[in-house]
């Protein structure tokens, strides 16, 4: 599996990203600039995490606006793997892939800490190596992660099990319905403020987040290796 | 040659962290009249006069990226300067 990670001016988290694909996954990971206009040589896309543009006017907005947006929007649309964490979630709301907005927290607080997630759906690409309804561990590192959207969009994803991951143990920035993650209808496009790639060795004290990027090699592997 | 002047604001449906945050330590402070703050954004903007509507050219800036519709509102005073 190739997988493509976005960097633009302000992500931090590329080089931990790179290294739970490259290292622990031992896949393919290469980085993408935001002027990028080709994505078709690859399997996966992340969106990393960190402050990209310094989040001017509201955090993803510029992001949502470069070049590689369109190329990540059609490989969303051509079923492909799509991942952002913290920062790219923001930047994948922003450009419309995925629906609602991201407040600041509710403390105005920047929380930096493992919180306990239910993994509300195993069905998506990103959840297969989970239970449904596991408990998990993974961190947060945020102070815009107070997901939003409307009663109408709210039943919406419940109708459709897009709301994969929830809040378990405390909610860290007033998000609605305790949401940390959610994708898109097709499953192939989840966004979370939560970062996998901080979980991923013993080293960091757990593991829970490598099941994510395992997640999405096994459908891979089902999908396309074989075909 | 105009100026122009965005005021952004958050829809009455949406939280509002940071107005919340301040109507608390205002009340607090004893200023109790205090109903209500909520935060939103003013932005300033020249933009060069063309053939193309300014008004539509301004609603154009805000709908792609000055202001997030789904959670905000916005109005705006355009300022046409001339002679600078």
């Amino acid at each position: 599996m190739k997988c493509a990670i976005v960097v633009f001016p302000g992500t931090s988290c590329e080089q931990d990203t790179y290294q739970a694909i490259s290292v622990t996954l031992g896949e393919k990971a290469e980085f993408l600039k935001h002027d990028a206009t080709n994505l078709e040589e690859y399997d996966a896309i992340i969106l990393p995490g960190g402050t990209s543009y310094g989040d001017a006017v509201r955090p993803g907005s510029i992001a949502s606006m470069q070049p590689v947006m369109k190329e990540v929007a059609k490989a969303a649309e051509a079923g492909k793997p799509v991942l952002g964490i913290g920062n790219g979630f923001q930047v994948l709301i922003e450009a419309g892939l995925l629906p609602g907005a991201l407040f600041r927290n509710e403390s105005l607080r920047f929380v930096c800490k493992p919180v306990q997630l239910k993994v509300g759906s195993n069905e998506s690409w990103f959840t297969s190596h989970f239970e449904k309804n596991e408990i998990i561990s993974i961190p947060v590192a945020h102070g815009y992660g107070n997901y939003y959207c409307d009663e109408a969009t709210l039943a919406e994803m419940k109708e459709n099990n897009q709301i994969i991951f929830i809040y378990a143990s405390e909610n860290p920035n007033g998000s609605t319905a305790d949401i940390a993650g959610i994708s898109n209808k097709k499953g192939n496009v989840l966004g979370m403020m939560p970062h996998p790639e901080r979980a991923v060795d013993e080293l960091f004290g757990n593991t829970d987040g490598l099941n994510i990027f395992q997640s999405i090699l096994a459908i891979w592997r089902e999908s396309y290796a074989n075909a | 040659m105009y100026k122009v002047k965005v005021f952004v604001t958050l829809k009455e449906s949406v939280i509002d962290p940071q107005g919340a945050a301040a109507t608390k330590a205002l009340q607090q402070s004893g200023l109790t009249e205090l109903q209500e703050v909520r935060v939103g954004k003013y932005m300033e903007l020249s933009i060069k006069k063309t053939d193309r509507n300014v008004e539509e050219a301004v609603h154009d800036m805000c709908r792609k990226l000055l202001v997030n519709e789904m959670v905000e509102d916005y109005r705006f005073e355009i300022e046409e300067v001339v002679g600078q």
